[in-house]
């Protein structure tokens, strides 16, 4: 066991609406996977309204890496394929028939398998895109050898699911699939824990990987901070990342040859009435978590965090690499003198309103922007929730002008939007922070390709 | 509060496009968004927000200033009444002073906030809250005699060459308050500086030179003891001379994390440090003077936690903010000492450090590029 990595610069954004620790069955009957959900690409689709699929049937590929298909979830008929403006793949909805069959990838002994072998297994079933790289965060490139590869299992991110208890009792698969991500590189498998909350002996005793372990607040549990502090990105650089349930479907695949898209996924938030963990597919439809267990109010709806998760629609689903639904009120109402009073409930990283004095009081926040867009005026803030050796305000100004070079000297292959989200939340100038940052990466991207 | 709401929402259509007053919809937005905070969500990136905005920040400063100030108006009396020989009580002093104040601080905003609103106006922006503090901080470092109609121009100079050339708020190079001093001080020096300014209608019971004006002369045994320079009670610009309510104000802004202590720190560290080299130096009696005093007089500690805090104008990287505070005291005690024109060299001395900000900041940077080069070699290497 090696060190504990101490993460100084972060906030813990405290929410009310944290899931309680017990597991349901969801009962979804639709599943969608969204092709937004994975950077850059170009989606081709390869299945028509109403045809029959099982867990494992093609339903689109990457025009630009054909090889990377992406399956379906779950069996049943394709229902809709839905297309946005310029004719843009938004989603293809599955209406499951429960039976779950699935297509037979075949069971393979880990150990005797040759890398070549475990990519193609891995491409076949549709199981590749969870494997994402550093720097872009888009899905790794099969003909790439990272130089590591990073699994998160634990998350700081506000109302963040519990992994200690999603992976409870798989020890086996998570094993199996750590196993076949260590054939993947040449060097380490890193398996980042919380030094005090991952209590879990699925992660603690994990096998011939590298566990780290790391303290402290929001960001502490994201990638970039762990590849930052173990093993930095230079330019030219490639990691691979994924996170736990990402390794279970791998390690299931291998054990026992199907595609086994099962997500647990918390529902959490302030707007939700019993929040709790339900046991789903990829991409599952929220009407049944939603029905009955949501305030009737004007709430918004996140697949992801309420820092970098993606705004769905009551009746939407779930995105392919969250764990975490958030349900939190719209804030579209205008506020008397809200700037002027002393704020004892107001939820602020600056101490400009006397709630400061209350540092663990748990938030109902809601989506209002308190503010327009300003230019930057007050600097030296993002610093103190911004924990790499990056200085964020030069960077985005960077990014702003596009200047290439700079972004590369500044740093931008080690960070990803998400690594922003705090500057974002305490910017008094309301900018959008990670939207400048992932143009910056996009750019970057096709100058470098 | 409904009823207000409801006028508001009334008569936003006629100030949006194409209404009959669009040509006022940033005055009409600055003003909606005085009373109520605007409904607007987010809609990209992180789903929720802090609850400080521009205006929360500055409402923050604003209140860091009003010890400041109300002390300044105070002062305006005493030192009237006190040159006049007589005596009166607090709030004959006070409303004296305040009656003084009073069309100084209505000019300073009336000709900064129009300016302010015409140019949001035309670029399409929404008013900046900037000019919000710089209104206040103008009529505190002048002195209290300075005629209206140069104010007027000082602040309308400030506002379009110190600020909206180089694109409004945040892009300004050099603190607009600062120049609006600076402008004054060199474009009407006879109402800027001597000894009749500093005292509001002054009679002549007593001398009306500041105590930096009797030290650069040599008339060091005429100095206020280190409690009434502590306090406050000797002419000055208005809002300059209680070291005391600088330090609430200071106070403030550093419990509040506004301003950076880095940069406040340091600029009393200079200032102190460069005190101490003259003293053993010792050159002539005013190089002899304790290193104190000079924190404590004219507008060293004002500048200091108000004027060379601005965190546009400032370094912005940690390292930066040490050196640029540090060579802010550094240099106003430098032309203090050794400048026979200008008895105070705070103002020119941020002025000056506000243009080597970026040069520091670069610097900063790219000594931080460096390192992740050398990374990068290393890696190669291996």
């Amino acid at each position: 066991m090696s060190t504990t990595f101490i993460i100084k610069k972060g906030l813990d954004i405290k929410l009310i609406g944290d899931a309680e620790k017990t597991i349901v069955d969801l009962n979804a009957n639709r599943f969608a996977i969204k092709p937004p959900n994975f950077i850059g690409c170009f989606p081709k689709v390869l299945v028509k309204e109403g045809d029959l699929v099982v867990a494992g049937t093609p339903l689109f590929y990457d025009k630009y890496r054909d090889n990377i298909i992406f399956t379906s979830p779950v069996s049943g008929k394709v229902e809709a394929i839905r297309r946005g403006a310029k004719r843009r793949l938004l989603e293809i909805i599955i209406n499951s028939d429960g039976k779950n069959e699935t297509i037979d990838f075949g069971k393979s002994n880990i150990n005797d398998l040759k890398r070549e072998a475990v990519v193609e297994k891995m491409l076949t079933s549709g199981v590749w895109p969870l494997l994402r790289q550093r720097p872009y965060s888009v899905i790794a490139n099969p003909v790439d050898v990272p130089k590591a590869i990073f699994v998160a299992a634990y998350d700081t991110s506000p109302l963040a699911p519990d992994f200690d208890l999603i992976v409870h009792g798989q020890g086996d698969e998570f094993q199996a699939g750590l196993d076949v991500l260590t054939k993947l590189t040449e060097g380490n498998v890193h398996l980042n824990v919380d030094s005090n909350k991952t209590t879990s002996k699925v992660f603690l005793n994990s096998k011939n990987v590298q566990v780290n372990k790391f303290s402290g607040p929001h960001p502490s549990g994201n990638v970039s901070v762990h590849v930052s502090k173990i093993d930095p990105i230079n330019k030219g650089d490639i990691i691979w990342y994924l996170y736990p349930q990402d390794v279970l479907t791998i390690g299931k695949l291998f054990l026992t040859g199907k595609f086994d898209a099962t997500r647990i996924i918390a529902f959490a938030g302030s707007e939700v009435k019993n929040p709790k963990y339900y046991k789903t597919f990829i991409g599952a439809s929220l009407k049944n978590m939603v029905y009955e267990n949501t305030t009737d109010g004007n709430n918004r709806f996140i697949s992801g965090n309420i820092l970098t998760g993606e705004k769905i629609e009551k009746d939407g689903f779930v995105g392919f690499y969250d764990s975490l639904v958030t349900v939190i009120p719209e804030g579209n109402h205008h506020e008397f003198f809200g700037w002027l009073l002393p704020g004892f409930n107001k939820f602020s990283f600056s101490h400009t309103f006397l709630s400061w004095l209350n540092p663990n009081k748990k938030y109902r926040l809601d989506t209002n922007l308190h503010g327009g867009v300003r230019a930057y005026v007050m600097t030296g803030k993002y610093e103190k929730v911004f924990p790499f050796d990056i200085y964020p305000m030069q960077l985005i100004k960077a990014v702003l002008v596009e200047d290439i070079d700079q972004m590369e000297n500044l740093g931008i292959y080690e960070i990803d939007n998400e690594d922003f989200a705090l500057c974002e939340v305490i910017d008094t100038s309301k900018t959008e922070i990670q939207s400048i940052i992932r143009k910056g990466l996009d750019l970057m991207r096709q100058e470098m390709s | 509060m409904k009823a207000l709401r409801k006028f508001l929402d009334k008569q936003k259509p006629h100030f949006e496009k194409g209404g009959k007053f669009q040509k006022l919809q940033s005055a009409f937005d600055a003003v909606e968004t005085l009373f109520y905070v605007p409904d607007k969500v987010t809609t990209s990136g992180a789903h929720i927000r802090d609850a400080v905005d521009m205006k929360r920040t500055m409402i923050v400063v604003f209140i860091a200033l009003i010890p400041a100030l109300l002390f300044g108006m105070w002062n305006i009396g005493y030192q009237h009444f006190l040159s006049l020989g007589e005596s009166s009580d607090h709030w004959t002093m006070f409303l004296y002073g305040f009656l003084k104040m009073l069309p100084i601080i209505i000019v300073s905003y009336g000709v900064g906030l129009g300016l302010e609103i015409v140019f949001a106006q035309i670029r399409g922006h929404e008013v900046n809250e900037g000019f919000f503090v710089s209104g206040l901080l103008i009529p505190m470092i002048i002195p209290p005699e300075t005629p209206l109609w140069q104010i007027a121009i000082a602040v309308a100079f400030a506002v379009i060459f110190g600020k909206e050339v180089f694109g409004g708020t945040g892009m300004n190079i050099v603190n607009p308050a600062l120049i609006a001093r600076a402008f004054l001080f060199f474009a009407y020096p006879s109402d800027m500086s001597g000894e009749k300014v500093w005292i509001s209608e002054m009679g002549d019971a007593i001398s009306g030179a500041t105590p930096l004006g009797k030290a650069l002369v040599g008339n060091l045994n005429e100095m206020p003891s280190i409690f009434e320079m502590f306090i406050g009670t000797i002419p000055g610009s208005i809002g300059e001379t209680s070291v005391l309510m600088i330090l609430i104000g200071a106070v403030i802004l550093l419990a509040t994390g506004i301003a950076n202590w880095r940069i406040m720190f340091s600029v009393f560290a200079g200032g102190y440090i460069m005190g101490l080299l003259f003293n053993l130096w010792g050159l002539n009696a005013y190089m002899e003077m304790n290193p104190i005093n000079h924190l404590l007089l004219g507008g060293f500690a004002f500048g200091a936690v108000f004027m060379a805090t601005d965190p546009v104008t400032a370094a912005q990287t940690k390292n930066g903010m040490y050196i640029y505070g540090f060579l802010i005291g550094i240099i106003a005690i430098l032309i203090r000492v050794f400048n026979p024109a200008y008895p105070e060299g705070m103002m020119l001395s941020i002025l000056l450090m506000n243009v080597f900000a970026p040069l520091i900041d670069h610097y900063i940077v790219e000594s931080n590029i460096n390192k992740r080069l050398k990374r990068m070699k290393l890696a190669l290497k291996n």
